[in-house]
């Protein structure tokens, strides 16, 4: 039975998230995301707590924790800053086609260097010409003679690239067989003909990384191949079941970091001689926040535990990443107007969560895909 | 190997109102979290155990102890998962105790358990006694240095160097081990704390270390050891007695002046400051 309680041990681990949040990362969030540049000491800090690779079996180092786990410390670190979040996280999701393809030598060799050093690992999926379009990707395999493959392609936005040492990914063995030709595969940083395209320079989420990988006649040797060729899709399906439910829970901590602020600044800005928080414009504004987080949270959670007990859970995945992703949007944009004028300036904390609230909506499947996926899914079962 | 005893208490969370009741606090339906001053005392002492350059190799055992319910110990685990090594708990409601009978629990269990140093916070938030740890060196006959900003662990002479905030700024002084040491906020800042084998200009990180989440995980697995007050000698729970509680009068409104010449006029007369 889903059961939205935090057990005592789950309070304690989101004790430590809560405090990496709000001690260590809203101190320097600011600093980050007007310099861009990549907080490599903050993430080792988390990688030496364990917030890293929170769901990284038992088996390779890993604490094994559960999906409902992982998304609950999201929320936290979400709440603190969905830049710095989604790199924290990115290992996970770069991690999950070895979980879920992987075979035992392959997670032991790969999965095994995460829990031993502090090191990322990306998940390469995207493309120039396909993001959420997964089965139009361009990037090739090619079946050497005598074994093995020779990797070709380009892939874009590419969270934490410049600072991974694996990367895992996808590639086509032929165009024509659309999503049955595509391949999943895991490759060294340092293999050769592998290269770090440029920087993206984005609008929000800017303590993330988020470059081009290139792949230039790079041997792939059976072995870094994870499941059949040709099965890759279906490793990126479930993949992407699993890891929604995390956008979901950043999404919530976002909602909630509008809303506590929001709150408190509506209590110390007066406008007619009382505090905002007296006009009922302004309380409509707060309450929504707060119906949009309760439900943020609850879809998350349903989702992560579904996960979490073997369920189908395309939809549900689908439903929570969608809903908390356009509702922390919705937050967010709220949270300026009830700062006003001083919302708008970068001296005040809400004009930030604006930009970044915005990439929720499209990594790992826009709002559009998602809702397309949960069209399909009601027709399919109608 | 060296053994460390570090007390800890929990505390109702400063940052929340407190309710009153019948010439008392009504604590029933409080947050408890780990006083702050012991937070800095189990970082302490891990600083004092921990070789930076191994993390395999540790230079004491430290033990925690806390009197508390034996069923509220969430402040027991966050310790462990700090990195204590294991804990001790004396089964009894705290504030039933005095500070007498407190630091006699305390003495016992650190004869007990044999240990070489006993580390406290300076005092506890909730009611600032700042009594136990002078209390429980003087029942071992054990030298003391409170209000610890900086412990330095000299292993070849077996001694602590303690610099102590004092009021008219800082003391240094050297006590031969074992002793007990309370701690003061500042021994918290990342180079307060040198056991001779880390390099002298190591930084730990600032303020206390937050419980990784596999120190989390594996807490629950530390032996945790209950005992009871009478287990410890300890059958009183001592003369001093709280006779009432009450809450702080609420602040009087203030009064708008109309000019400089009102303000002084009633500085003189009502408030009688001037």
């Amino acid at each position: 039975m889903f059961n939205p309680t935090i057990s005592e041990e789950q309070s304690q681990l989101l004790e430590t998230a809560r405090k990496f949040a709000v001690e260590r990362i809203i101190p320097v969030a600011h600093e980050y995301d007007e310099t861009e540049k990549f907080p490599t000491e903050l993430f080792r800090e988390a990688w030496e707590l364990g917030l890293m690779n929170v769901e990284l079996p038992e088996a390779y180092g890993g604490l094994g924790l559960s999906t409902l786990d992982g998304c609950l410390i999201a929320e936290e670190l979400g709440y603190g800053c969905a830049g710095i979040e989604t790199s924290i996280m990115c290992n996970h999701l770069g991690a999950l086609p070895l979980m879920v393809g992987g075979s035992e030598e392959q997670k032991d060799k790969w999965l095994g260097r995460l829990s031993e050093d502090f090191e990322f690992i990306s998940y390469a999926c995207s493309e120039p010409d396909a993001g959420s379009d997964v089965a139009g990707m361009k990037a090739k395999l090619t079946k050497k003679e005598g074994g093995g493959w020779i990797l070709n392609g380009q892939k874009r936005w590419i969270t934490n690239a410049s600072h991974a040492g694996i990367y895992t990914g996808f590639a086509t063995i032929d165009p024509a067989l659309k999503h049955k030709g595509i391949t999943a595969f895991v490759v060294d940083r340092n293999a050769k003909g592998v290269s770090v395209g440029k920087k993206e320079k984005k609008l929000g989420q800017r303590a993330s990384d988020t470059a081009d990988v290139l792949f230039e006649d790079v041997e792939i040797p059976d072995e870094q191949i994870l499941g059949e060729p040709g099965k890759g899709f279906y490793i990126a399906m479930e993949v992407f079941d699993k890891s929604r439910p995390m956008i979901g829970a950043c999404a919530a901590g976002l909602i909630r970091r509008c809303l506590d602020e929001s709150c408190k600044y509506a209590l110390e800005r007066k406008t007619f001689g009382v505090p905002i928080g007296n006009h009922q414009a302004i309380q409509m504004i707060l309450a929504d926040m707060a119906i949009s987080y309760e439900a943020s949270r609850l879809m998350y959670m349903k989702a992560a535990w579904e996960v979490d007990a073997g369920k189908k859970r395309t939809l549900t995945s689908s439903l929570a990443k969608c809903f908390s992703a356009d509702a922390a949007v919705k937050a967010a944009t709220d949270a300026v107007q009830v700062f006003g004028g001083y919302g708008y300036t970068r001296e005040y904390p809400v004009e930030k969560l604006y930009r970044d609230a915005k990439l929720l909506q499209i990594y790992e499947g826009t709002s559009q895909v998602q809702r397309m996926v949960i069209a399909r899914g009601l027709l399919r079962g109608a | 190997m060296t053994k460390i005893l570090v007390t800890v208490k929990r505390i109702p969370d400063p940052d929340e109102n407190l309710k009153f009741a019948n010439g008392g606090l009504d604590l029933s339906s409080v947050k408890w979290v780990p006083n702050a001053f012991d937070e800095y005392a189990v970082e302490t002492a891990l600083r004092l155990a921990e070789d930076v350059g191994s993390k395999k190799t540790k230079h004491a055992e430290i033990i925690v102890l806390s009197i508390c319910p034996a069923k509220q110990r969430q402040h027991m685990t966050q310790f462990l998962a700090m990195g204590g090594d294991r804990g001790v708990i004396v089964d009894a409601n705290d504030a039933d105790y005095d500070t007498a009978a407190i630091a006699k629990m305390i003495a016992k269990v650190a004869q007990d358990e044999g240990v070489d140093m006993v580390i406290t916070g300076k005092l506890s938030q909730d009611n600032e006694g700042n009594q136990v740890g002078q209390r429980v060196a003087a029942l071992l006959g054990w030298p003391q240095a409170c209000f610890a900003a900086e412990v330095d662990w000299d292993q070849g002479s077996n001694s602590l160097k303690v610099a102590r905030e004092v009021d008219d700024g800082v003391e240094t002084k050297q006590v031969p081990l074992p002793a007990l040491v309370t701690v003061d906020l500042r021994v918290v800042l990342p180079t307060s704390v040198r056991n001779g084998i880390n390099p002298a200009d190591h930084k730990f990180t600032d303020g206390p270390r937050l419980a990784s989440l596999r120190g989390i995980t594996m807490a629950k697995r530390k032996k945790v050891k209950t005992v009871t007050p009478a287990d410890l000698g300890v059958e009183s729970a001592g003369g001093e007695k709280t006779t009432t509680i009450n809450k702080p009068a609420a602040r009087a409104a203030g009064q708008m002046v109309g000019s400089v010449e009102e303000l002084v006029e009633k500085l003189a007369t009502e408030a009688k400051v001037l």
